[in-house]
């Protein structure tokens, strides 16, 4: 690495186009949101920035509190389910056998390169009333109860009297299970990547020294593999909690994120200014997550994820 | 210092608050194979670098055959190196990387095609010129650095720890090509190292580096039994070293007062020093014996605390009566060493006054 | 030889009393040879069948010969067909492809351009800069989103232009989004570069752009085609920025599926969607076959 200044010419070609673009096109756009937030919607389409704190004052207003409450212990629950499925599989791809491994990756990696809205839209098929969960069951309804029959039992109708099927669709359950499938991907990676980095002999040395798998676990691998799941956590939470597409396909009106609320001040509710306010709480709400994560990573004193 | 093919004056190197090279000078003559040799970090890589262009002196000048090289890039410098991983470029074939460096100044095709053959020729792996760099040893990297330096014909050829990433067997075969490589082509040659069998078995002079200052520059017989600093005698090989005082000088002796041992008698060179010395003595040089030995040899009492086999050789820890620690090297020229030398035995250490040396520094 | 059966005996017979739990028996699964017990192999397997089990289905239910779309009733290319003759969906596709295409050039050659200048140069407030260009990577999509709405609309960005000018707003948008995901992948390939290769052409006589053009350059290529091949697919993939940019004559593919989607599953949309998810798996392969590191180059 050199200073710039032995090469001026050459740092400012090469710096310049990334630096014009980011600034045009995407610190200017920011800029103008912070400003709208500060505005007041005077007509249809006139706002006036009067540098009011109006709009974020509204966001304090019970119904958008629940919302924003409501985001976050989703995109909790979520981040924690995806934790407890993706550690094990990382685990597994970094103990398979070495010619695997690339496979076992790139599996895991494919559905993320797979359009998000197709994914979404799988699972509309697999949750639906008539889809394929469903189906299953009454499948499996009527396997029973044709047995019960066969066996006498069938005039007591024990599993109803007709099938009832679940409402897997539009509530919470059907927006977590969509952010599970959908970022899981961004857990497994960061957590692959620290337990392929772990030196495997201190497992060995556990072991060795008579801990059992379970201890070994819990006291050598967890804790050497913090980043790993800091990072992993970071990754997961963050675009769930401003995701949009999941809740809008998956969640029905009850099960609306702050993302659809967004959505909804420019779209429908035509009110950018109180959206504006809204989308910053976001990213200040993203920002923060970030910057817990450098904290901690600091704190875990140079193992760096 | 005529025929100086280098001339290194007054170099000096900082990096921001640290200085890596400490205002060195010396002289290297054409033809020469020339060892810099220190711990890591003494400063000798930035100095082989400032050689090759690849960093630019903060003080002093190199003279390169009469030429003052101070500003000129590295690309137009008639230096060649050898890099320590060999920088041997992955997406061309041998035949390619050897002639790279003919290609870019615009040298005929045909002409590249015979001098790189040519060259790998000389580094004897005329067979693989078509090969990927993926398809060969460490060895064979090693070679196509040195054809790929070595066409360019140039003034100065620079080896940066060339023998550091191979195994045992194979380093000790290079040193002996490299040498022969170096007197066969007629090149200068200068090598940095961090191993002093290496620098000793090839190189016709080295400069012992330590700290950004060169301690000594001698041929390896200079260095071995007369280096000028403790800080030589212990970097080289092993040495057992005597903190005394200046007794009295007379003619061609000193006598220095160790404590606990006594008067050593200690031949002198030059100037009579004064003050806090050390006595340096060789391992090998030292002799042991059960009996008092007879003759002028210096002899002190002490007993063999421990014992390291090495098969040609055996290194015996001993503490002498009054404590102080020393080594003796002896050689298992028979085969009953068992026997003859037991931990906890009493012992009589002794050495030629001629074979001990003062240390001033 | 007695002796050993002997020893041999005796370890057997200490070795009987221990615990010996069905599952252990006779295996010759080493301790850490997690990858190889049955529950690891079972939990994955699963995982993995979940993970994939609803894109397939939707795949293979474009061929179903039914609307109900749920039960199996025969093959059929009709989806395909209708999907086909969907002018809508097919403009919408031509749209998608011709911003991925122009988004993927730009981004790619400002994004290498960027990797180069954070991996060459030391300059003031680098961590700073460092950290401005992941900004797009790390706020979230709706926020973009409604910048990009924000901006085009105040500056009063011309719409209606002809073809395919008309799409600039978009294309702009994805550029931003996508060139600091390429600087990633290069940048992340430069660090394996070792800077002996470049110093070393430089001794032999080369000049900067030689060494650039003969050295730096082919050690890039993988990262720069694999930074591509990702700018590619983030556009061709991307909803939530391009909804709130596009307006109702510059429909993508996505914002068109997903207007298909809110109105009703259909076998179309999963042919549409059959077809897209084919496109995205060969470009990832040969992402993969190009990120794949070049044998060597590390030493």
């Amino acid at each position: 690495m050199e200073s710039w200044k032995t090469n001026r010419f050459v740092f400012w070609v090469m710096s310049l186009p990334g630096t014009f673009w980011l600034l045009v096109f995407f610190l200017v756009p920011m800029s103008l949101v912070w400003i709208m937030s500060f505005g007041e919607k005077t007509g249809i389409l006139t706002i006036d920035i009067t540098w009011t704190l109006e709009n974020y004052i509204r966001s304090t207003e019970t119904v958008y509190l629940e919302i924003i409450w409501k985001s976050v212990w989703v995109s909790a629950l979520a981040t924690i389910a995806c934790l407890l499925i993706a550690y094990p599989i990382a685990f597994a791809i970094s103990f398979a056998p070495n010619r695997w491994k690339p496979w076992l990756l790139l599996a895991v990696i494919l559905p993320f390169w797979i359009n998000l809205l197709i994914r979404t839209y799988a699972l509309i098929a697999v949750f639906r009333t008539r889809g394929f969960v469903n189906f299953s069951l009454e499948w499996l309804w009527d396997g029973a109860n044709s047995i019960l029959n066969f066996v006498g039992l069938g005039q007591f109708q024990l599993l109803g009297e007709r099938f009832e099927a679940l409402p897997l669709l539009y509530n919470n359950g059907a927006v977590i299970a969509g952010i599970v499938y959908v970022f899981m991907p961004f857990m497994v990676l960061p957590l692959y990547a620290n337990i392929e980095k772990l030196d495997k002999s201190y497992l060995e040395a556990s072991l060795d020294l008579g801990a059992s798998h379970v201890r070994t676990f819990w006291s050598i691998v967890v804790p050497l593999t913090m980043p790993g799941i800091i990072s992993g956590i970071i990754l997961v939470f963050i675009p769930a909690l401003g995701s949009f597409l999941i809740p809008d396909l998956l969640g029905g009106t009850n099960a609306q994120m702050i993302g659809n609320v967004i959505e909804r001040q420019f779209k429908a509710a035509n009110d950018w200014p109180f959206g504006s306010a809204l989308s910053f709480l976001l990213m200040y709400a993203t920002f923060g997550a970030l910057a817990l994560r450098a904290v901690l990573s600091r704190e875990g004193g140079g193992m760096n994820a | 210092m005529t025929d100086a093919i280098i001339s290194i004056r007054n170099i000096t190197k900082r990096f921001g608050q640290v200085v890596a090279v400490d205002n060195i000078s010396f002289d290297i003559p054409t033809n020469e194979f020339f060892a810099l040799l220190g711990p890591s970090g003494c400063g000798k890589t930035t100095l082989l670098r400032m050689i090759s262009g690849l960093e630019n002196p903060t003080e002093g000048a190199i003279i390169l055959d009469g030429v003052d090289t101070t500003g000129i890039p590295p690309n137009r410098r008639p230096v060649n190196m050898v890099f320590q991983s060999y920088a041997v470029f992955p997406h061309m074939n041998v035949l390619e990387n050897v002639g790279y460096g003919l290609k870019v100044v615009g040298t005929p095709k045909s002409e590249i095609e015979t001098r790189a053959r040519d060259a790998l020729q000389k580094v004897q792996l005329p067979e693989l010129a078509e090969r990927m760099p993926d398809q060969l040893s460490g060895g064979q990297r090693q070679r196509v650095a040195l054809a790929r330096a070595l066409v360019k014909e140039p003034k100065v050829l620079l080896l940066d720890e060339p023998l550091s990433a191979l195994d045992a067997k194979l380093r000790e075969q290079m040193r002996l090509e490299l040498a022969n490589l170096q007197a066969s082509v007629g090149i200068t040659f200068i090598i940095v190292t961090h191993d002093q069998d290496e620098a000793l078995s090839m190189a016709d002079r080295i400069a012992v580096m330590d700290s950004g200052r060169v301690s000594q520059i001698a041929t390896p017989e200079e260095l071995y039994e007369s280096p000028k600093t403790r800080f030589v005698a212990d970097f080289i090989g092993k040495v057992n070293l005597l903190d005394g005082t200046v007794g009295s000088a007379g003619g061609k002796q000193i006598t220095i007062n160790v404590d606990g041992v006594g008067q050593l008698k200690v031949p002198l060179e030059g100037d009579a020093p004064s003050g806090e010395v050390a006595v340096a003595i060789r391992p090998e040089k030292l002799k042991l014996s059960s009996r008092k030995p007879a003759g002028d040899d210096v002899k002190i009492q002490g007993k063999v605390v421990n014992l390291a086999y090495y098969g040609n050789a055996s290194h015996v820890f001993l503490e002498t009566d009054s404590g102080l620690p020393m080594t003796a090297n002896v050689q298992n020229d028979t085969r009953d060493f068992e026997g003859a030398i037991d931990v906890g035995d009493k012992t009589w250490i002794s050495w030629r006054p001629d074979d001990a040396l003062v240390l001033t520094e | 030889m007695p002796a050993d059966t002997s020893i041999d005996r005796v370890m057997r017979t200490e070795a009987a009393p221990r615990k010996r739990r069905w599952w252990r028996r006779k295996s010759d699964i080493g301790a850490l040879d997690y990858a190889r017990r049955w529950w690891m192999k079972l939990f994955v397997g699963a995982m993995f069948a979940m993970l994939y089990a609803p894109i397939i289905t939707l795949m293979l239910f474009s061929f179903n010969d039914s609307r109900r779309n749920i039960v199996w009733k025969g093959f059929t290319f009709k989806y395909y067909i209708k999907a086909w003759n969907n002018d809508g969906l097919i403009e919408a596709f031509a749209n998608s492809l011709t911003i991925a295409v122009i988004s993927t050039v730009l981004s790619t050659i400002i994004g290498a351009m960027v990797a180069l200048t954070l991996w060459r140069f030391r300059f003031p407030g680098k961590p700073a800069y460092e950290g401005f260009m992941a900004l797009p990577i790390v706020v979230p999509e709706i926020c973009m989103g409604v910048a990009m709405l924000v901006f085009f609309a105040r500056i009063g960005w011309p719409s209606g232009m002809p073809w395919p000018l008309n799409l600039s707003s978009i294309t702009i948008a994805h550029v931003a989004f996508s060139f600091p995901f390429v600087a990633v992948v290069v940048r992340a390939r430069m660090t394996g570069f070792n800077r002996e290769l470049e110093e070393a052409a430089k001794d032999l006589g080369a000049s900067e752009w030689q060494t650039f053009r003969d050295v730096i350059l082919p050690f890039m290529k993988p990262g720069v085609v694999a930074g591509a091949l990702l700018a590619f697919t983030l556009s061709l993939d991307d909803f939530v920025i391009t909804f709130f940019t596009s307006g109702p004559d510059t429909v993508t593919f996505p914002v068109k599926v997903y207007s298909m989607v809110r109105f009703s599953v259909t076998p179309e949309v999963n042919a549409a969607s059959t077809v897209l998810v084919v496109i995205t798996v060969i470009a990832t392969f040969f992402a993969m076959k190009f990120q794949a590191p070049v044998k060597g180059s590390a030493d």
